[in-house]
């Protein structure tokens, strides 16, 4: 049995939890069994799992899951499995999940890949595939103990409608005190967070001041894509901190990256060379970033992007 | 405070990577290994900063072979008290976790610190299993740390945003940017470094369950297409048309 644990927020399914679902019916597939999702805390809908793949749903619903405790969930996850029989756990590589993922290696004692980027392959032998060295390579592993434990990166693969509505099932399970108290979380309402987003709009320091930062959020509006920025943007205070991605803030793997005035330094590649698609605008034609695009366009980002958002909104229009 | 900080050697950021062997091992030709720069910049600093703060100790561990003691020196130059390295291959992430944990139960330190990745593996997963070893809380992601007494606050990165959460020793965090500032040593705490003990242990017995098989380069990026500055709705064309992500 695959089990997958369905990530949700104030009761609503995050887009990474259909992933993981999809990506645990096809793997259960793969080694001829079935795929159960779980989730946790008060959600609405859990049934809609079954969509994408879960044979079974189930829900431990203690109001104490509500706060994200890592001690905690494992313990419960692990004892689910353990009640349930499954051998392979499936979280997303999300903040959450990464969080997770290794403490449930640890618990259950077994072979482990963090942040899958492909379906496993099972010909006598489990082998799964990563993105490593940043994005640079990719490695394949081997996970030879019965039990495994997996967490999906991101927009790895398109979760399909495969299903009907699953029965959800709650069950019983012993839910440890939690040793963290959680104070505050601050988050961006309304907009689609960056490790998710399948559309980002990223701009840097050609933009020459947070004054100017209209017409990338007027980009973002058009396209309804999530907003990023390089690091010395973040660093000077021109944009928060949780917009930075790159090597040292946030990796992620959108279906369109467009890059504004990001001369484009190999930290900051390594967090986003894994987009399908980039775009880059950019005066100078000697930036590194556009060996890395896909499009680019040589020219003044004050002329040029307007000028994209016209063309952009009339063929949203159209 | 008794600080633990784990330290992984990794390939250098800019490093060309390359295999050989038909893609079956790294080609470490040329390769400049460096201390993975989460562990160094954010979580070493944040523990010497405690230390100065309110006494205490830090020690710094590594599981690899002896030729990662250059790495581990740096660590002491920096300003870390004692190292410990543990002779083995780091074989998989759970291996290195489990040898991690068998040193840290001996020692009973209040908190455990490390990077928030390696940037080799990018695997996120050494930090959490420690945790789930010593059965203690694990903060992922840390960004900003304060103590008082045994009480920590700490600021966490969260998808869009930062979560603050409050816990007593002992934990294990992992850092991300912003826990502290990174330091250069001095030539001072480099000539202290050496005289400073490198203890070097066994392994302890652990399976090893996920191996690395083969590696391969990503598919070559195709020549980047010029667009016209003046023609934005050609762009809007190619990424409805061609790339259809739009």
């Amino acid at each position: 049995m695959v089990l997958v644990f369905a990530e949700s927020q104030k009761g609503e399914f995050k887009k990474a939890a259909m992933e993981a679902v999809y990506y645990g019916h096809k793997t259960a597939e793969i080694l001829g069994t079935e795929c159960a999702a779980l989730t946790l805390g008060p959600v609405n809908n859990a049934a809609v799992l079954g969509q994408y793949g879960a044979n079974k749903v189930y829900n431990v619903g203690d109001d104490s899951l509500a706060q994200f405790d890592s001690q905690v969930y494992t313990a419960v996850i692990a004892a689910v499995a353990d009640q349930i029989g499954a051998n392979v756990v499936i979280v997303s590589h999300s903040s959450t999940g990464k969080s997770l993922q290794g403490r449930l290696a640890a618990k259950l004692d077994a072979g482990s890949v963090s942040g899958v980027n492909h379906l496993p392959t099972n010909d006598g032998s489990f082998k799964v595939k990563k993105n490593v060295f940043s994005g640079k390579a990719i490695a394949e592993y081997e996970i030879s103990s019965d039990k495994k434990v997996l967490s999906l990166m991101g927009n790895s693969l398109k979760p399909e409608a495969v299903g009907s509505d699953a029965t959800v099932e709650s069950l019983a399970v012993e839910v440890p005190a939690s040793r963290i108290k959680v104070k505050e979380v601050n988050t961006v309402e309304g907009t689609v967070p960056l490790p998710e987003a399948e559309l980002v709009v990223s701009a840097g320091r050609g933009m020459k001041g947070p004054e100017n930062w209209g017409i990338i959020d007027e980009m973002a509006e058009i396209l309804n894509a999530t907003t990023a920025c390089s690091r010395p943007v973040a660093d000077v205070g021109w944009r928060p901190h949780h917009e930075h991605v790159g090597q040292t803030g946030i990796a992620i793997r959108p279906n369109l990256y467009i890059a504004v005035g990001i001369s484009g330094a190999i930290q900051h590649l390594a967090g986003v060379n894994s987009s399908k698609t980039i775009v880059v605008i950019n005066k100078d034609p000697e930036a590194p970033f556009f060996k890395a695009a896909d499009y680019g366009v040589v020219g003044d980002l004050f002329d040029v992007v307007p000028r994209l958002n016209e063309a952009l909104r009339n063929f949203k229009n159209s | 405070m008794k600080l633990l900080v784990c330290v992984s050697k990794t390939p250098d950021t800019t490093t060309k990577i390359a295999f050989t062997d038909g893609g079956a091992q790294l080609d470490t030709n040329g390769v400049q290994y460096i201390m993975n720069p989460y562990d160094e910049w954010y979580a070493l600093v944040r523990a010497l900063e405690l230390k100065e703060a309110a006494g205490g100790t830090v020690t710094i561990i590594n599981v690899g072979p002896a030729a990662n003691d250059q790495v581990i020196r740096k660590g002491l130059a920096i300003g870390a008290d004692e190292a410990v390295r543990i002779d083995a291959d780091p074989k998989s992430a759970l291996y290195v976790a489990k040898q991690i944990a068998a040193y840290a139960q001996k020692e009973n330190f209040d908190m455990v610190l490390l990077g928030k990745e390696s940037i080799d593996y990018n695997g996120s997963e050494v930090g959490a299993m420690i945790a789930e070893l010593l059965d203690q809380p694990f903060i992922s992601y840390a960004s900003k740390m304060e103590i008082s007494g045994n009480t920590a606050t700490i600021s966490r990165d969260i998808e869009g945003g930062t979560e603050i959460v409050e816990l007593d020793t002992p934990f294990v965090l992992s850092a991300s940017k912003g826990l502290a500032e990174q330091r250069i040593p001095n030539m001072r705490g480099i000539m202290m470094a050496k005289r400073k003990p490198l203890k070097v242990e066994a392994a302890v017995e652990a399976p090893d369950m996920s191996t690395t098989v083969g590696f391969e380069l990503p598919p070559a990026k195709s020549a980047v297409k010029l667009v016209d500055p003046e023609d934005m709705n050609e762009l809007v064309r190619l990424l409805h048309e061609e790339a259809k992500v739009i």
